[in-house]
């Protein structure tokens, strides 16, 4: 790596003060897995790193329904909480699937999300949950809904000066829920994932979907055209293979080097489907 | 600039580079040459430590950034002098071919024990699929890492 100047606050106003300071200048540091590779690569070349790992962004908190989870929350920790286990297992299942086990050890929630890598598990199950995220400058605090955030790739709604502290999420514990992806190897990011969240009535109708697509676009897809066709319905098998189908018409994935557009769209119905199927049954258990 | 860390029980303080990662400071700096260096993105699992307990790629780890957490090397494995018995288990299985992905393999297979410790093949399998091995075809790696999770090491 060429050289960089390395700061390390210790206070949310000092981290702020040093982004305002430093601008384009610098990156901020948080689990590094995805950072330190670019400066590896020298994609980015910063002449400052801001390390926010000593900043007291590491909690979740769960309260009135809402579930807050910090900034500095790695991804082990939504694999392991009770708090997330039972306000929003979503989030546990999502966190299996990032990467590896060493970048679950570092990787952070608001890393994920400020990064915001159009196949990344997080900002898909963020915009299926319609999570908001907290955002803070030196000269303030706002929250932007998720749908909104991310606005192409590794580009996000994050005003200079500002960073991520944290997610806040409306519990999610009577939904059933999954997450599905297809990636080339084992730890590589997906090629399509889809988030489902689903809650029934109690004569077992849908009363609530939630429908989400990564890998698919230049940022995550809210699926609700898809949502829509599921909402007051019971979910037999036809009427999930009928939301699929539209969640699938609906999108209109890029070719890469690696797969077609058309084979990305394929997948995405197949395993929107398996998602739905998936989340339904664990709403009714 | 000061780099604290506990390194395999001992706590060290190291002056680094601001850019320096935990991995150059390893081998580079302190001579320890069991940590591998690979992909330097965090695919490649040769350069895994353990981290508080847990797997992380040295090569993502800023040094300067360690703020005193304890950092286990393949050394730190080390009972007495001798080999650890998943090290023997390992040998037993021919599960070492060039050896460049054993420290790696090591290190991620002791810490996933401690979390479960009585797995099945398919677990193995899922546990250590961030660390490449491009000799043995992974099968003797499951077979000893399944042998070291039954027990056979009080018998061998």
């Amino acid at each position: 790596m060429y050289g960089f100047e390395y700061v390390a606050p210790e206070t949310l106003d000092d981290a702020l003060g040093l982004v305002r300071e430093h601008g384009d200048d610098a990156k901020i540091l948080a689990g590094g897995q995805s950072l330190i590779p670019i400066l590896h690569y020298r994609l980015a070349r910063p002449r400052v790193v801001i390390d926010i790992n000593s900043l007291p962004l590491g909690d979740v908190t769960a309260d009135d329904g809402r579930l807050r989870i910090g900034a500095l929350v790695r991804y082990h920790e939504l694999e392991e909480s009770d708090t997330i286990a039972r306000r929003c297992p979503v989030l546990a299942e999502a966190a299996r699937l990032i990467g590896n086990v060493r970048v679950r050890t570092l990787g952070t929630v608001g890393g994920s999300l400020a990064h915001a890598d159009p196949a990344a598990e997080l900002p898909a199950v963020m915009t299926a949950l319609d999570a908001r995220l907290v955002v803070a400058s030196a000269s303030g605090r706002r929250t932007v809904a998720a749908r909104d955030f991310f606005t192409g790739p590794l580009t996000t709604a994050l005003a200079p000066g500002e960073i991520v502290t944290g997610v806040e999420i409306a519990a999610m514990a009577a939904h059933g829920w999954a997450v599905e992806e297809i990636s080339r190897r084992a730890g590589d990011f997906a090629i399509v994932a889809v988030v489902a969240l689903v809650r029934l009535d109690r004569l077992g109708r849908v009363d609530d979907a939630r429908l989400a697509f990564g890998g698919v676009a230049d940022r995550p897809v809210h699926a609700h055209a898809a949502e829509d066709a599921l909402r007051g319905h019971e979910p037999t098998a036809d009427v999930v293979a009928r939301a699929a189908h539209v969640a699938r018409e609906g999108l209109d994935p890029p070719s890469d080097a690696f797969v077609s557009g058309a084979y990305r769209r394929h997948v995405a119905g197949v395993l929107c489907r398996r998602a739905l199927t998936r989340a339904v049954a664990r709403a009714l258990a | 600039m000061i780099a604290r860390l506990v390194l395999n029980g001992r706590p060290r303080e190291v002056d680094v580079r601001p850019n320096q990662t935990l991995l150059e400071l390893l081998r580079d700096t302190l001579g320890i040459f069991d940590v591998k260096e690979g992909c330097d993105e965090g695919v490649c699992g040769v350069c895994t430590v353990l981290l508080d307990g847990r797997p992380a790629s040295s090569c993502l780890v800023l040094a300067a950034g360690l703020r005193g957490r304890a950092v286990t090397t393949l050394r730190g494995l080390e009972r007495n002098g001798g080999l650890h018995p998943l090290q023997e288990a390992f040998i037993r299985h021919g599960a070492v071919q060039c050896g460049f992905c054993t420290p790696g393999m090591l290190l991620t297979t002791l810490a996933f024990l401690e979390r479960e410790p009585r797995p099945d093949r398919e677990a193995i399998r899922a546990a250590l699929e961030g660390n490449l091995c491009r000799c043995t075809g992974y099968t003797k790696i499951v077979d000893a890492v399944e042998a070291y999770a039954r027990g056979e090491r009080h018998h061998g």
